[in-house]
């Protein structure tokens, strides 16, 4: 692909994940609507170990401007915004990514759940399986980015190839079955046992890059193998194309043009003939 | 066949024996705790009858905006014949003069300006009225202008009306105060004849007493009001019904309702003229007739929509300078739904939440929103509670995320002080309906106040000196915390004894001159008076405190030594942001003023009460304010009502809503308004998704202690096409502080500042 040429340092990956105790927090959107189910505080990580050519948070990636805190002062500044979860909304962890930060991440993690509040991972599950199997207790939904089904395409796209990301997706998709195996059990035994955790995907639509047929028909293939809530269709935009000139860096993706509203209703309807459940903005 | 009783199949209660609507509702309401599955669309006849306004509201806009004035006619309850908009058609009568969207001439509130509006718009105002209301009669205006002229204190030391200086604006000395709301339920109930004979009763007790000040007004006023009472059933008979008996039916009891309402809008052109409370009661009436099988919910649903309509077509002649405060001919029909019964305390007060109230009606009265489409009147108000039931929650969300034509308060938090039978006057002010009124008093301009301060006591656009003796600041190169603050305090509490001794001459000349003596006609003999105080850029204050004290503000003074900028270095914490270093400072700001407000006693033993609301005036304010240490530039609007600056709400919405909500109700008892805007795709998803976001959104911040909130789910870009195309948005509604207008109704200027506002918006 030819915006795979020349990449500079910067759209280069760093997978090297930081585990320290104390969180490199990028900022908070207070009212989250649209990262999970209900109403969200959404914390933004800093860093992350892609470099989507895409990417709408480039400004969250370099580790420079971050708050540093500690999972209880960010568990605090959770507290102030309860009351407007209701039955649905809860916590998104998201950023950058926020399996760059393991350590602080089930941390975190763990204080939400023991006060009951719903949790969402805004993940592009490019980690260890040691590392969901860290946070696997902790979270109530999985929200998975799944970027390209060829993997040079992918590394060319994200900086990293993506066997890793799939096979991570198909052990996490094990460990969940399992789990509810087991949980249907204490069901059995036991009125109330806690709701299972649960996968969604979420797919951006960028014209001639992931919309092509062959590419449609791995995600399809890919989706059959995996147990999952549903898939979000998110069109490919601009709005994210300052912070990259912001920043002073180069967009590679400069000529691409949003889907059209069409083209995306036609994956939504396959995706749907399929049998799977997909989520699109009206 | 043998005569109904009207009464016929309610439950017995204290209602029977005294005047107690509430009593009455409490005993018969069934609340509904379904959904939306069970209304109608509108009738054939609703869909002429609105097609006719429809119209006649275009034509009123393509006019400039006032179809017509009837200027022979000084306009009270019985001064005009009967007037139709489709009389085949409509099943609810009445119009203010004697042809729709006509508008009266109401001189008592002050014949100049009403002879001035009438020239501006192009009629020429009758000799008769000008002879009769300048020589016979006198005005509520004339009398509170021979105190201004002739009273030392309302003079600055350069000579001129304090009221010119703009600081204390919009007060009602030149037109009438509204915000007054009459119990129209007691005429469905009771008939005129039994208030009438009621009425009567009171005067003859007072008149067996001591006749001192205090039982001669009463006296007075009861007279008046026995006389009203007379007129408002002698209107009605000119359209055919008799008012002096109790309705009989669903659609006597609207009738009835707006016979009484309409009278009040007939005699008065008060800023805000609200409906009160007329949900649970209308119910009562359509769950019998529904019963009986004597109406069809589609019949019911008619009579709804029909009144609304007549609601939707009040109007009144309004000087253009009046405009630009209060843009959009706005009238507040403010109209409350839902709420909870209050189970013990006197009245309900205190009361813990009992049984909620949502009935059918309420939503019927919604439902109007989709049956003639979204309007900016009746001002319909949610009376959000935490256990409202989850349905209505749901479908009033999605009317407003569909309309952007509601506002919601927090029942939970005025329950506590008015009990379950208040209404909300104008658009934050709560009172218990029949028991409770108020002394509306406007708003002062807070940023001002601090300038005057810094310029030591100069206006900081014209150079005049205003307060007299003010040492300048000893740090003038940087404003210190401290020093600013402490003496700004100071100088709050020469402001409150101006504001509050300008408000009794107000209201001692409005009860004399402009009495409202239907609308008090139909409250109880004795009542509870508030009087009603506001302050303007609360924002502003708070954040120009904040920068002193978190970051440096360096003044820049011009050669009259008078600040004319601010050079701010470093970031503070700005108001909206959920952060206590500023949120403090703005609970602090409410706290003082009304502690200070209250330190000077009030007419007639008025309770004082404060609102954050600025209605579109926030426009005007910001144009007559020079630049802010907060780093506002010169005439930059201030934010509406309580909201944090434009754009300053950082950290999303919610945080934005934490700070407002913050804000004590208990020192702010006249309402803490919220404008709150949010583009759809920021909402949620799906529309499904918007309507649940949304009433989780209200569940949070009202239990967080919020108080009011206006919600606009709408896009920039669609404001910016109506900005162009206004002929392709004629129902296109939005909130601003406190009421609802049709945005191709405001200015330019006013347009501008909506589509400045912070809107919540973020994409994916």
């Amino acid at each position: 692909m030819a915006q795979c040429k020349n990449l500079t340092k910067t759209d280069k990956a760093k997978v090297r994940p930081i585990n320290r105790a104390t969180g490199m927090i990028h900022s908070f959107e207070t009212f989250g609507a649209l990262d999970g189910p209900g109403v969200r505080f959404v914390v933004f990580f800093e860093g992350c170990p892609l470099r989507c050519a895409y990417c709408h948070n480039r400004d969250m990636l370099d580790m420079k401007n971050y708050l540093k805190m500690s999972p209880k002062a960010l568990i605090e500044e959770v507290h102030k915004y309860k009351a407007y979860f209701g039955k649905s909304g809860g916590v998104t962890v998201s950023g950058g990514d926020p399996v760059f930060q393991p350590k602080f991440l089930v941390e975190f993690l763990k204080l939400c759940k023991k006060e009951g509040i719903h949790v969402a991972l805004d993940t592009s599950l490019f980690t260890s399986e040691k590392v969901i199997e860290s946070v696997l207790p902790y979270t109530d939904l999985f929200m998975i980015s799944l970027k390209h089904f060829d993997s040079d395409t992918h590394k060319c796209m994200t900086g990293v190839p993506n066997e890793r990301i799939l096979s991570n997706v198909r052990f996490l998709s094990r460990a969940l079955s399992a789990s509810d195996a087991s949980n249907k059990k204490v069901a059995q035994q036991k009125r109330g046992a806690k709701s299972r955790t649960k996968i969604r995907f979420r797919y951006v639509v960028m014209p001639g890059v992931t919309d092509t047929k062959e590419n449609l028909h791995a995600l399809v293939e890919f989706l059959h193998e995996v147990k999952f809530e549903l898939i979000e269709l998110l069109p490919y935009h601009t709005y994210g194309v300052y912070k990259w000139k912001k920043l002073g860096l180069k967009y590679r993706l400069k000529d691409m043009k949003p889907p059209t509203p069409k083209s995306i209703q036609k994956i939504k309807k396959m995706l749907e003939k399929e049998g799977f459940k997909v989520l699109l903005t009206e | 066949m043998a005569k109904l009783l009207p009464h016929r199949g309610f439950k017995k209660g204290k209602w029977q024996t005294s005047i107690d609507v509430r009593d009455f509702i409490l005993k018969n309401y069934t609340s509904y705790s379904g959904d939306e599955s069970f209304l109608e669309k509108p009738t054939r006849k609703t869909v002429k009858v609105w097609g006719k306004t429809k119209q006649l509201l275009n034509r009123e806009f393509k006019k400039g905006g006032v179809l017509g004035v009837d200027t022979k006619t000084a306009s009270t309850i019985t001064s005009h014949k009967p007037g139709y908009i489709d009389k085949t058609n409509e099943s609810i009568v009445g119009v203010q003069t004697d042809k729709p969207l006509v508008r009266g001439l109401k001189p008592g509130g002050g014949i100049r300006l009403a002879e001035k509006t009438c020239e501006l718009l192009g009629h020429k105002p009758d000799p008769k009225l000008h002879d009769i209301f300048t020589k016979y009669v006198t005005t509520h205006n004339d009398s509170v202008f021979d105190i201004y002229s002739s009273w030392d204190e309302f003079r600055t030391p350069a000579g001129k009306f304090f009221r010119s200086e703009g600081i204390i604006t919009g007060l009602p000395d030149n037109y009438s105060r509204g915000r007054i709301i009459g119990d129209y339920r007691r005429v469905a109930l009771y008939g005129l004849d039994k208030l009438i004979a009621e009425r009567q009763a009171d005067e003859a007790r007072i008149c067996g007493a001591y006749m001192n000040e205090e039982n001669l007004n009463k006296r007075v006023e009861f007279h008046r009001q026995i006389k009203a009472l007379k007129d408002m059933k002698e209107m009605a008979a000119s359209y055919g019904h008799d008012i002096g008996r109790p309705a009989g039916d669903v659609r006597e009891a609207i009738q009835w309702i707006y016979f009484a309402y309409l009278a009040a809008v007939k005699e008065q052109d008060g800023a805000a003229m609200s409906m009160g409370r007329i949900d649970a009661f209308i119910d009562i009436y359509a769950e019998r007739d529904l019963k009986s099988g004597k109406y069809s919910e589609k019949e019911v649903q008619q009579f709804v929509d029909d009144f609304v309509i007549k609601l939707r077509i009040v109007r009144h002649l309004r000087h253009p300078e009046y405009d630009a405060l209060f843009a959009g001919d706005p009238t507040w029909v403010t109209c409350v739904l839902g709420g909870m019964r209050a189970v013990g305390g006197a009245g309900g007060r205190g009361g813990k939440a009992g049984r909620h109230m949502v009935t059918k009606t309420a939503y019927r009265l919604l439902h109007t929103l989709t049956n003639l489409g979204p309007a900016p009147e009746p001002n319909l108000t949610v009376l959000w509670a935490d256990k409202l039931p989850e349905a209505f929650k749901k479908y009033s969300s999605k009317v407003a995320v569909a309309s952007s034509s509601l506002q919601f308060e927090n029942d939970d938090l005025m329950r506590k002080y008015h009990g379950d039978d208040y209404g909300i006057a104008c658009c934050v002010s709560a009172m218990t309906i029949g028991e409770e009124m108020q002394f509306f008093g406007a708003r002062c301009n807070l940023p001002k106040l601090l300038l005057l301060l810094i310029n030591g006591g100069r206006n900081e656009l014209t150079g005049d000196l205003v307060v007299d003796g003010l040492k300048p600041l000893k740090n003038r190169k940087v404003l210190e915390y401290k020093e600013v603050s402490e003496r700004f305090y100071k100088l709050m509490d020469w402001l409150a004894k101006k504001y509050v001794e300008t408000m009794n001459v107000i209201h001692y000349m409005h009860d004399r001159h402009h009495y409202e003596n239907s609308q008090m006609a139909l409250h109880d003999p004795e009542i509870h008076r508030f009087m009603a105080f506001g302050m303007a850029g609360m924002s502003i204050v708070a954040d120009s405190l904040s920068a002193m004290k978190h970051a440096k503000v360096r003044p820049v003074y011009d050669k009259r030594g008078i600040a004319v900028d601010f050079k701010i270095t470093g970031a503070y914490p700005a108001f909206g942001n959920d952060d206590k270093r500023v949120d403090n400072i703005a609970i602090e700001l409410c706290k003082k003023f009304t502690t200070a407000l209250k330190k000077y006693p009030t007419y007639r033993g008025a309770e004082h009460s404060l609102s954050l609301l600025t209605i579109t005036a926030n426009v005007v304010y910001g144009k007559y304010t020079g630049a802010t240490p907060d780093g506002r530039k010169a005439h930059e609007p201030f934010a509406p009502g309580a909201n944090p600056m434009h754009n300053r709400d950082t950290k999303g919405a919610l945080a934005s809503l934490n700070s407002i909500a913050k804000l004590p109700y208990a020192y702010c008892r006249d309402g803490i308004s919220n404008t709150f805007s949010i583009a759809p795709q920021t909402l949620g998803k799906t529309s499904e998704m918007r309507t649940d976001n949304l009433a989780n959104m209200l569940d949070g911040y009202f239990e967080n202690g919020g108080h009011h909130i206006n919600v606009n789910v709408l896009d920039r870009e669609t404001l910016e096409d109506a900005m162009k195309n206004p002929e392709k948005y004629p129902q296109l509604t939005i909130r601003v502080s406190g009421y609802a207008v049709n945005f191709i109704k405001l200015t330019k200027e006013q347009q501008k500042e909506v589509i400045s506002r912070t809107f919540h918006k973020k994409f994916y």
